[in-house]
């Protein structure tokens, strides 16, 4: 399968999906312009992906910002993994929040309660 | 404006909007199209100043939620008001104003009167709730809901009331009989 590499901006997330290296993240700020097209190939990738996934897939998300449009689309992501799920697939997903910022880790827990993903929430210093 | 009245008269609106900004501590005004650069450009300028002003990292991002989201609101909401001979959509009025205890994010813009009942309702609504509620609604929105064509999500609203934890204050000015002008102001405290 062919990695994904995207470089972060100040409105753009990070992204890795790399199956060979078994690494799997987003990361920084989300609000982009147009937020269907950028999450698209990222969709399209974990479809794929989720046909013959590693026997063990840990999803990082370590965002520090994402907009409303972007969280639809981030519970897109999390529905692919919850489908691994239910295919009898190991999927963790490590949840990070900055310590102080008590709205991302209760992000966290919404998600968690809204899909069927193992949930880690681990908090990080931005310091 | 080549007259020395009609300048006269435009330095004294400068002055005199100069000083109504002052005197109601705003520190951003804007008006015209809401683009993605413009919201980029806002919410930086923003940020460096409070980074300034050493506010708390809480309230800078609460700050940016809401400027996010309201930008957003008008890029993908405000009407094509012919009635203004305003030939382009995603426009409006935008401030952000710092007081000693709050800041208040005021955004302003035409919108078709159709639209301004289900509004009112919706942001009345997403007001009388609480915490819990709001969670609720919030989860059951970004479960069922769809992301529009323009890339709404309907979750701006109940996302900034739930940030800030105060409620919406809206308003509609009649502007002719097929459109209002839609005011909508974001209370974030400074604690």
């Amino acid at each position: 399968m062919q990695t994904i590499k995207i470089s972060g901006t100040d409105d753009t997330p990070g992204v890795i999906l790399d199956k060979e290296n078994g690494l799997f993240q987003i990361t920084g700020r989300s609000l982009p312009e147009d937020v269907a097209a950028f999450f698209e190939p990222i969709l399209e990738w974990m479809a794929a992906y989720a046909e013959d996934p590693l026997e063990k897939t840990i999803f990082d998300f370590k965002l520090s910002y994402f907009n409303t449009a972007s969280s639809k689309l981030l519970l897109d992501v999390l529905l692919n993994l919850e489908e691994m799920v239910e295919e009898g697939h190991d999927v963790t997903v490590r949840w990070y929040y900055p310590e102080d910022d008590e709205d991302m880790e209760e992000a966290g827990e919404e998600y968690a309660d809204i899909v069927e993903v193992p949930f880690e929430q681990i908090s990080y210093s931005l310091d | 404006m080549d007259t020395t009245n009609t300048k006269h008269g435009f330095l004294e609106f400068v002055y005199d909007f100069y000083k109504t900004m002052k005197l109601n501590e705003i520190n951003l005004v804007y008006e015209g199209e809401i683009t993605h650069q413009i919201t980029k450009a806002f919410t930086s300028l923003t940020e460096a100043s409070m980074e300034k002003e050493d506010e708390p990292s809480g309230v800078q991002r609460k700050v940016f939620h809401v400027m996010v989201e309201c930008l957003q609101n008008i890029s993908k909401h405000a009407e094509n008001s012919t009635v203004l001979n305003d030939p382009l959509e995603g426009r409006g009025i935008f401030m952000v104003s710092r007081g000693d205890d709050m800041y208040k994010v005021t955004t302003g813009n035409v919108i078709d009167n159709t639209k301004v009942e289900h509004l009112r309702e919706f942001i009345d609504h997403i007001n009388s709730l609480n915490k819990d509620e709001l969670k609720l609604l919030y989860k059951k929105q970004i479960k069922e809901g769809r992301l529009s064509e323009k890339g709404g999500a309907g979750l701006g609203f109940i996302d900034i009331v739930r940030k800030t934890g105060q409620p919406l204050d809206v308003h509609f000015l009649p502007v002719n009989e097929n459109a209002s002008f839609f005011i909508l102001i974001s209370t974030i405290t400074r604690k």
